[in-house]
């Protein structure tokens, strides 16, 4: 574990301190490596006991639209690890309402349960939070 | 203000890097601490001690190295991502260490603020 968090124990390191991190996934999933590297650091994160949520905004929905086949672009398909946060405890995944209908994506596209909300009400979840990263 | 700054891009190609390492030399000129720069991304490739800018050119590299010699800024570049583009101990420049993700997520927790740099 301690590699995993960079030599970082997690007690004496971080103080008990909890403070809301939002991982803001705004690429598409394939065509660059921000998609999967942000799941790489929120995979992470899990180990640190801190209040989590993801946000997917712009093409950023389609990291966790079903059915991805990559095979003919030879890149590994690493959507199935969304639907292992739940086991991280990372429940609180929330899409951006006006970025899945541009794309004409429905709620029952993605392969994780996820909260669909407005841009007003992204704004306000971003304003709640402590740490915001954005990918 | 404790400041932690994540750096997402490569340098030169892309200005992230510029544009953070300007905030975080103003900071410092404020009197605010930088408590970690993260290099994330192509951002590790900013640790490359082989890179040779032309003369006339800033040198992205090693103005982070100074920066860090002479404010004691922690310059951490993630390890997963540097050895799927072969930033190692032996090419990282001095001042620069290799850790993990952990330490942006640390990072986050104990900055007062943290700010990406990105695309």
């Amino acid at each position: 574990m301690t590699e995993a968090t960079g030599g970082i124990e997690m007690e004496e390191g971080v103080g008990g301190k909890v403070k809301k991190f939002l991982y803001v996934n705004r690429k598409a999933p394939y065509g660059t490596i921000y998609a999967l590297e942000s799941l790489e650091v929120v995979l992470i994160a899990a180990a640190f006991d801190q209040d989590v949520s993801l946000a997917f905004l712009d093409d950023g929905v389609y990291q966790i639209v079903k059915g991805q086949h990559t095979k003919p672009i030879d890149v590994k398909n690493f959507s199935p690890a969304y639907r292992a946060l739940e086991g991280y405890d990372i429940e609180k995944l929330f899409v951006e309402k006006e970025s899945m209908e541009a794309r004409g994506l429905k709620e029952e596209d993605f392969i994780v349960p996820v909260k669909v909300i407005g841009t007003q009400e992204m704004t306000d979840l971003m304003q709640s939070q402590d740490v915001i990263l954005s990918f | 203000m404790k400041l932690g700054i994540m750096i997402n891009e490569g340098p030169y190609t892309h200005q992230a890097s510029d544009t953070a390492y300007l905030f975080a030399k103003a900071a410092i000129e404020k009197g605010h601490k930088i408590h970690r720069v993260f290099f994330y991304h192509d951002g590790v490739y900013n640790a490359n001690r082989h890179a040779e800018p032309p003369q006339d050119d800033r040198n992205i590299v090693n103005r982070w190295q100074k920066l860090a010699k002479d404010h004691h800024v922690d310059l951490v570049v993630c390890v997963a991502a540097a050895l799927r583009r072969g930033i190692k101990d032996e090419n990282l420049q001095e001042g620069f260490r290799i850790s993990g993700l952990g330490q942006l997520i640390e990072t986050g927790i104990q900055s007062d603020r943290m700010v990406t740099f990105g695309d």
